[in-house]
């Protein structure tokens, strides 16, 4: 039996700065988790991940991360997802330290 | 010190500006990320977690003042204001935005430093004992060795597509403090029955998924033989080292699988073919290298400001008494300057400490800095009555920490805060078991220790060689944190084991709190150290200490 799909975003680095970026229902590349589309449907999801694999020149390394729906948005359900999304826990560096209204 | 010639400098410089276009080239569209990644990685940057991340390499480990403001300059240009220090004598920047690169790499070349060959599968920066041309034990200064095979590995065209990644240490001490056994090549410089210089190679040591000790390939190789042997040793592996599988490729797994007399008998098939081609002009070169690293007018001058010193301020004492090692000049110390504040990033510096430490050189240590391994800086000829002056101007700079050598002097990889390869967060570790030790202000009466952290398998925090190794896995989906004990990374080079199932990470300090509480109850007294513990007492009574009688981790500290 193959494993249910789980729900998930697109998700990549900005070309330029190398920030996390998440892909947005509007095709917008946001840095913020909360504005990412989250993905239901497996055949959808691969088809949207082929779409923005495409968009070299903004983005690179663009992949479907596993998250769980939220009361604002997708929320990680993995660890890794969650550093990605803030930052360093050393230094109050990265996207916790960063105005999140800037796309 | 290596100073560039014009050939050095022109390298350098069209180097840089092939990168320049070639970033101006992924910017415009022109390149895709498979196209670029290759080149972005061949001048040293890396995609991770956050961001870019910029690794520069400083050749075994050795700046001078200049350079150091330069890193300085860069961190608050183009970067946040600090630099992190690594296991391979590298600096990483965390932040660099990719059109600003290119700058960076010239603003680097302007003090003679570059990022080529800090990644990819290429010869990787040569690093050496930190404490070369310094060190009271030392046979010979192990850097014009290691600066000719920079040269000799930098662009080579034969060996820019290894198998992966290869590593090459340099010592002339045969204390080893260049963990030469752990590298894919280690060359130690030692003298024959008949007193006269050579090399004693080794080959196929390593850390990672798979640790393995470095083998005595030839126990005396005459130095004219050097350049040849290396090609000869990298020439085989290039062949016959494995490309079907990545954890199967590096060197330390080749030499395994021919056995390393087979493969002895290939590398001196080889190197038949090859000393030939060698004229002798690679020794000439190696001389002239040598008159670079000419050792510094030492003067002789009273140190009783230092005994004073000592005497009169407790604080400077216990400073001293860590901190400091045996110089070959009378007179002189070694000064290992702490990039482990408890509560701080092991190997992080700010822009403004890293001035400090520049103009600490330029004014009282002959110009030099090293960057160590371990994650420190050292200043390696110190006159003894200049220290109290260096130890007011590093407690003002907030690098006093009296600490080298212990338990909080801890190596830690960036982990998951950082690194995009990493299964488990390690500086926070290293930060909360070191404010652990200083609360318990147990880490002077507990001596040394080396305790080393690694975050993912790879070992880039060299946790199978700590006297207590961390190492931080995901299990489940949750971070999860192995024990190993009895590992050794001098000339007695041992693997560490590793003590039963790992522990959550809200758990990981009180489990090393347990060990080091263990040893202190077991060691016969004082003299006998943590390693010599453990060596004499075997796991069990540490094992004791860290689980239950189910073999279940205990949730508490004792």
């Amino acid at each position: 039996m193959p494993r249910a799909f789980t729900p998930k975003v697109i998700t990549a680095n900005a070309l330029l700065e190398g920030d996390v970026v998440y892909l947005t229902e509007d095709d917008r590349w946001s840095r913020d988790l909360s504005e990412a589309e989250l993905l239901t449907d497996e055949a959808v999801a691969e088809a949207r991940l082929i779409d923005a694999s495409r968009r070299q020149s903004e983005i690179v390394g663009a992949y479907l991360a596993d998250m769980a729906p939220g009361g604002t948005g997708p929320e990680p359900t993995h660890f890794r997802e969650e550093f990605r999304r803030t930052g360093p826990s050393n230094y109050h560096h990265g996207k916790q330290a960063e105005d999140l209204s800037r796309t | 010190m290596y100073r560039y010639n014009d050939f050095d400098t022109a390298f350098l410089a069209e180097r840089n500006d092939q990168f320049r276009q070639q970033v101006a080239r992924r910017i415009d569209g022109s390149l895709t990320e498979d196209e670029f990644r290759p080149l972005r990685l061949m001048n040293g940057l890396y995609l991770q977690l956050h961001a870019y991340m910029l690794r520069v390499a400083i050749p075994y480990g050795t700046l001078r003042s200049a350079q150091m403001r330069q890193l300085a300059f860069i961190a608050d240009k183009w970067d946040k204001g600090y630099g992190h220090f690594t296991t391979r004598q590298n600096i990483q920047y965390n932040w660099p935005k990719l059109p600003d690169v290119p700058d960076i790499l010239d603003a680097l070349a302007e003090v003679q430093l570059h990022a080529i060959q800090t990644s990819g599968n290429t010869i990787r920066n040569v690093t050496a004992d930190h404490f070369a041309g310094a060190a009271a034990d030392e046979i010979a200064d192990p850097r014009p060795v290691a600066e000719l095979l920079r040269q000799w590995s930098t662009d080579h065209p034969e060996f820019q597509f290894l198998p992966r990644k290869f590593k090459f240490a340099v010592t002339g001490s045969p204390n080893d403090r260049a963990v030469t056994k752990a590298h894919d090549i280690g060359v130690r410089m030692i003298r024959n029955d008949k007193g006269e210089p050579g090399y004693e190679v080794l080959v196929g040591g390593g850390l990672g998924r798979t640790p393995m000790i470095g083998k005595v390939i030839r126990d005396f190789l005459p130095p004219e033989d050097l350049l040849p042997y290396m090609e000869a040793i990298v020439s085989v592996y290039n062949l016959i080292g494995r490309r079907d599988n990545k954890y199967k490729a590096r060197i330390k797994i080749t030499v395994h699988e021919t056995g390393l007399d087979t493969f002895r008998e290939k590398v001196e098939a080889r190197f038949a073919e090859l000393k030939p081609a060698f004229s002798g002009v690679d020794q000439d070169l190696l001389r002239e290298i040598e008159g670079h690293f000419a050792p510094p007018a030492f003067r002789n001058a009273p140190t009783d400001a230092y005994e004073a010193e000592r005497e009169a301020n407790p604080a400077f004492r216990a400073w001293a008494d860590v901190n400091l090692a045996a110089h070959r000049a009378e007179g002189y110390a070694i000064v290992t300057v702490s990039l482990k504040k408890h509560g701080a990033t092991p190997g992080d510096a700010t822009s403004d400490q890293m001035r400090v430490l520049a103009d600490l050189a330029e004014r009282y240590g002959h110009d030099e800095l090293r960057i160590s391994h371990e994650q420190n800086v050292i200043l390696p000829h110190v006159h003894k009555s200049d220290l109290p002056a260096i130890y007011a101007a590093l407690r003002e700079a907030d690098l006093a920490t009296a600490n080298v050598g212990l338990i909080s002097d801890i190596i830690a990889c960036p982990g998951m805060d950082y690194c995009a390869l990493a299964t488990a967060r390690s500086i926070p570790v290293a930060q909360e078991i070191a404010e652990r030790f200083e609360e318990l202000k147990l880490e002077h009466d507990v001596g040394p220790l080396k305790l080393k952290i690694s975050g993912c398998i790879n070992a880039c925090g060299h946790h199978h060689v700590g006297h207590i190794g961390i190492l931080g896995l995901d299990r489940a989906g949750v971070e999860n944190y192995q024990i190993t004990l009895g590992g050794d990374g001098t000339e007695e080079a041992t693997i560490g084991q590793r003590t039963g199932p790992g522990f959550a990470y809200d758990e990981i300090t009180d489990a090393i709190e347990r060990i080091v509480r263990a040893y202190l109850e077991l060691r016969e007294d004082p003299e006998e150290t943590f390693l010599m513990a453990y060596r004499r007492l075997g796991m069990d009574p540490f094992k004791a200490a860290l689980y239950d009688e189910a073999g279940k981790a205990k949730a508490h500290a004792a």
